[in-house]
């Protein structure tokens, strides 16, 4: 599908004031979709792992995180690239971009606990992402309070039919992609935890 | 009432340590101060200080002092291994984090009694014009932060390189706090005041107290379990 995606893009009409740079716009949104719906992910999972215990809901979680750490990038390079261009600015307050950006800085604080935070961190991380995702309102309220500038979502059901295609061809290439990526990384995640198993059960 | 008398028992206990040594409150307040001063040669041109500053001068002291405040707190607790033999003790799990809470709070109080008239002098701010509105925003606002804080310190005590990670696990989450103590102090200190404004920001952090303290009793039990 990732083969197919820039010919679709190409072919796409061009909108009448941006011209090119909008096309971004394809990569940019579904990257933004993928990147909540994975943040949601992760705190459900998490919230699984800390009240029943369950050591795959953990697995899943790492694997959200490290993935809304990934789309989270994409979506703070390709936003940028955008807004040069029109609103001739890289970066602007606005309450979209800064809870993105937010968000983005609370899943990236969970790796990094994860990572540095010796033995038990996983709880504790579980912990985060559930109030990490109780806050996202939160942050959205308030910045939308103070700042208002980023296009609205309902700017999608207003597109012209030549781009609705491409644009939904997109998000399902993207969702597609993150659902691959979730179960390999939760299938890496699960070996290790076995291999790990059977170093303890040769040690005994 | 076990629960209220359990509060309030870690509390006393904090107090009474506290009485005796001084440590946290005197390092945290020189701390704030420190900090204010800091952020006037940074805001501060040709004598007179940028306007606007003042709000957000005001809460980053508080934010900064206040994550000092709470990693001492916790590191006392570590250091001679209390916080385990308070989580053995057969009570309320969720009553040990209400005391360790208000302890933090109590704390700050203190810290801001001194902080918040200090900016007031330095950068011209006319912060008692609406005295109660101030004091409701900095208690809502305190509170918010510290029930987050107190949790996140509580459950890194047993993390390494927890002196970084409190801050880089905190922050972001109490970014909303930030943003309404700053915006809600900042309407109160507007050439023309806008009422509303600070109480629409006071009722955010009010109902962010309540959702956040809410699940952090919650989560603290499980989240304290080895």
């Amino acid at each position: 599908m990732f083969m197919a995606a820039p010919f679709l893009i190409d072919g796409a009409p061009y909108e009448s004031t941006m011209g090119l740079v909008q096309k971004i716009f394809y990569f940019h949104v579904p990257s933004a979709m993928t990147m909540f719906m994975s943040a949601i992910v992760c705190g459900v999972s998490s919230a699984i792992y800390l009240f029943k215990g369950r050591a795959s809901a953990d697995r899943l979680a790492v694997a959200a995180a490290e993935l809304t750490s990934v789309f989270g990038v994409i979506v703070l390079v390709t936003g940028p690239l955008w807004a040069r261009k029109a609103w001739g600015v890289w970066w602007v307050w606005d309450e979209r971009i800064t809870s993105t950006f937010v968000l983005w800085l609370i899943f990236n604080a969970y790796l990094l606990l994860r990572k540095y935070g010796g033995p038990g961190s996983e709880k504790l991380a579980a912990g985060l992402a559930v109030f990490g995702m109780a806050n996202v309102p939160f942050v959205y309220w308030s910045v939308n309070v103070w700042r208002t500038l980023h296009p609205k979502t309902t700017v999608v059901p207003t597109l012209q039919a030549g781009m609705r295609g491409p644009f939904w061809f997109c998000v399902l290439a993207f969702l597609l992609f993150y659902v691959l990526a979730l179960s390999a990384r939760a299938r890496l995640e699960s070996r290790r935890a076995e291999l790990e198993a059977l170093y303890l059960a040769i040690e005994e | 009432m076990r629960f209220v008398r359990t509060a309030w028992l870690v509390v006393r206990k904090d107090l009474v340590i506290e009485a005796r040594s001084r440590e946290i409150v005197y390092t945290t307040l020189f701390f704030a101060v420190a900090c204010v001063l800091v952020f006037a040669f940074g805001f501060v041109n040709e004598g007179r200080p940028v306007t606007d500053a003042a709000p957000g001068i005001l809460w980053i002291a508080i934010a900064f002092s206040g994550t000092l405040a709470l990693g001492r707190a916790f590191e006392r607790e570590r250091q001679s291994e209390t916080l385990r033999a308070l989580m053995m003790a057969p009570v309320d799990r969720p009553a040990l984090y209400v005391g360790k809470l208000a302890g933090i709070l109590l704390l700050l109080a203190v810290v801001e009694a001194i902080v918040v008239p200090l900016v007031a002098l330095l950068f011209h701010a006319a912060l008692f014009d609406r005295p109660w509105l101030l004091l409701a925003l900095l208690a809502a606002g305190t509170t918010g932060f510290a029930a987050v804080g107190t949790l996140f310190a509580a459950m890194l005590v047993r993390a390494r390189s927890r002196d970084v990670l409190l801050p880089v696990l905190l922050y972001p989450i109490t970014i909303p706090v930030i943003i309404a103590g700053v915006r809600g102090t900042a309407a109160l200190l507007q050439a023309d005041v806008d009422v509303p404004m600070a109480r629409a920001w006071l009722s955010m952090l009010v109902l962010f107290d309540v959702v956040f303290v809410t699940l952090a009793l919650w989560t603290f039990e499980p989240l304290m379990t080895e």
